[in-house]
């Protein structure tokens, strides 16, 4: 990461001369927004990379899913890594790609929307969340091309249509809305396939909590950088619901449970 | 060639320090006063809209008087402050000295240095895990910066209301005692009743999540009230 020239100096802002509530233009009025250039292909540097998450939409939001491994090339890297945050109150985001330039998107993104929320007296709306993290994505499409991937998801609650929603990236900051599901990252085509045949509407917060788990389950089968439930460890996958009641992370025991009755039933 | 006329460094201080009383005499006062499970944030505001109590980082709460512009271009400052040191650092690192002092700096040089102070009082309140660990701030329109024991107030009548909430202060009561108290230290001090629909009030309640800060709505304050 380069560009931390001043670093934080303590001083109050008051003479910024961004005006408006963006966190990331004031972060680059005094160079410290994090980038991260090259002008070299990686070759075989292995950097960690975070792998397969999922959403998936039922009654009464969203409900996001991530399995908890981060691999480099042929190398387990990180047994217990976190894929899926709270993006504010109302929405969750997850991540694939490379996983340090990823965990500082994430935080950027988070500090933004508390930042914009904070000045402004008013939450974004979830459509002006999912296009900010639209264009964090772009900002990044130069290191795409050299390698370094970073493709988040996005769902939250929309407050004004009391609907959960979900969206997808692709490395150029396109932005889709998907109905039903949607998956990232090295095992996303195996959950997805698993989804696609699985998935129902009408799902209650239970039946899409052991869907999603099922599915990184399908995923761990056949993708090896994905890491399935870990029992006798207590790795469980992360597992979060966002609905009226705002963002909530689903417990261990719950996840652990269900875990257990997924691995059991499975064929 | 003309001479400025020379004016004593004493008769300028008095003359800026004269103007500022008078711009913050003219708003209206806020009281902070630390209830059983945090601190409440109250005042007299009749727009709904525009706020003078604001959330600035996970436990530290902000209330301005005097100048709205002024204070609001304060707050929005420490906003800006807070986000980047925990952005930059970590977010244990933001703390309500930290901003506080940030704040005295930066008033203090206003006041010397531009063409005219500025016409505000602001308070700094930082809510810890337990009483003990709960700080209040007060920021002067010259800088001075001070801490206040349990309970404070900012704005024209801060002395009286001071004097007022002495009287019925009680340590680790409820919040509606404590809205209360200054409901009618408030009412009292400026001699007149204040309809229900005019109050704002926030609180930092010290076991809410990681966010802390919390406004009550109307029903709220005026249930705390009946």
């Amino acid at each position: 990461m380069s560009g931390q020239s001043d670093g934080f100096t303590g001083s109050l802002p008051l003479d910024a001369p961004t005006i408006g509530s963006s966190f990331s233009a004031l972060l680059e009025e005094r160079s410290l927004h994090p980038t991260w250039t090259t002008d070299d292909q990686l070759g075989d540097l292995e950097i960690p990379e975070a792998t397969t998450v999922l959403a998936l939409r039922y009654a009464d939001g969203v409900v996001m899913a991530g399995d908890r491994r981060a691999t480099a090339g042929n190398v387990i890297a990180h047994k217990r890594v976190q894929k899926v945050f709270p993006a504010d109150e109302y929405s969750a985001v997850a991540i694939s790609g490379t996983a340090g330039m990823a965990l500082e998107l994430i935080k950027l993104f988070q500090t933004e929307l508390e930042h914009y929320e904070k000045i402004e007296g008013t939450r974004l709306s979830l459509e002006g969340k999912a296009n900010y993290l639209a264009r964090m994505v772009r900002g990044n499409l130069a290191l795409a091309f050299q390698g370094l991937v970073v493709v988040p998801l996005f769902c939250g609650f929309d407050e004004s249509t009391q609907e959960g929603s979900l969206y997808t990236f692709d490395v150029v900051g396109g932005r889709y809305e998907e109905q039903e599901y949607a998956t990232t990252g090295s095992g996303g085509a195996e959950a997805k396939a698993f989804l696609k045949s699985a998935f129902r509407p009408d799902l209650d917060e239970a039946g899409a909590l052991a869907l999603a788990v099922e599915a990184l389950v399908a995923a761990a089968e056949e993708d090896a950088a994905t890491g399935g439930p870990d029992l006798k460890r207590g790795i469980y996958p992360n597992v979060v619901s966002v609905t009226s009641a705002g963002y909530r992370e689903v417990g261990d025991d719950d996840i652990a449970a269900t875990a257990a009755r997924v691995m059991e039933t499975r064929p | 060639m003309t001479m400025p006329f020379y004016v004593p460094p004493e008769q300028l201080i008095k003359d800026r320090a004269e103007f500022a009383r008078k711009g913050i005499a003219r708003g209206r006062s806020i009281v902070v006063a630390e209830y059983a499970d945090g601190v409440l944030l109250i005042g007299e505001n009749p727009s709904g809209s525009l706020h003078k109590l604001a959330e600035i980082y996970d436990a530290i709460a902000f209330a301005g008087v005097g100048r709205f512009n002024e204070f609001e271009m304060l707050r929005v400052a420490g906003i800006r402050y807070a986000d980047l040191k925990g952005y930059s650092y970590g977010r244990p690192d933001v703390t309500g000295k930290g901003l506080a002092n940030a704040y005295s700096q930066t008033m203090g040089t206003i006041f010397t240095h531009e063409v005219k102070p500025y016409e505000v009082e602001v308070f700094v309140a930082e809510v810890g895990a337990d009483p003990e660990a709960t700080r209040l701030y007060r920021i002067q329109f010259d800088g001075t910066l001070r801490t206040e024991h349990q309970f404070g107030a900012i704005g024209g009548q801060d002395d009286a209301l001071r004097e007022k909430l002495a009287d019925g202060y009680e340590p680790g009561a409820e919040l509606r005692a404590v809205v209360r108290l200054a409901w009618d230290a408030i009412e009292a001090v400026e001699d007149r009743e204040i309809p229900a629909g005019d109050w704002e009030a926030a609180v930092l309640d010290r076991h809410l999540g990681r966010r802390k800060f919390r406004r009550l709505g109307p029903a709220e304050i005026e249930a705390a009230r009946a």
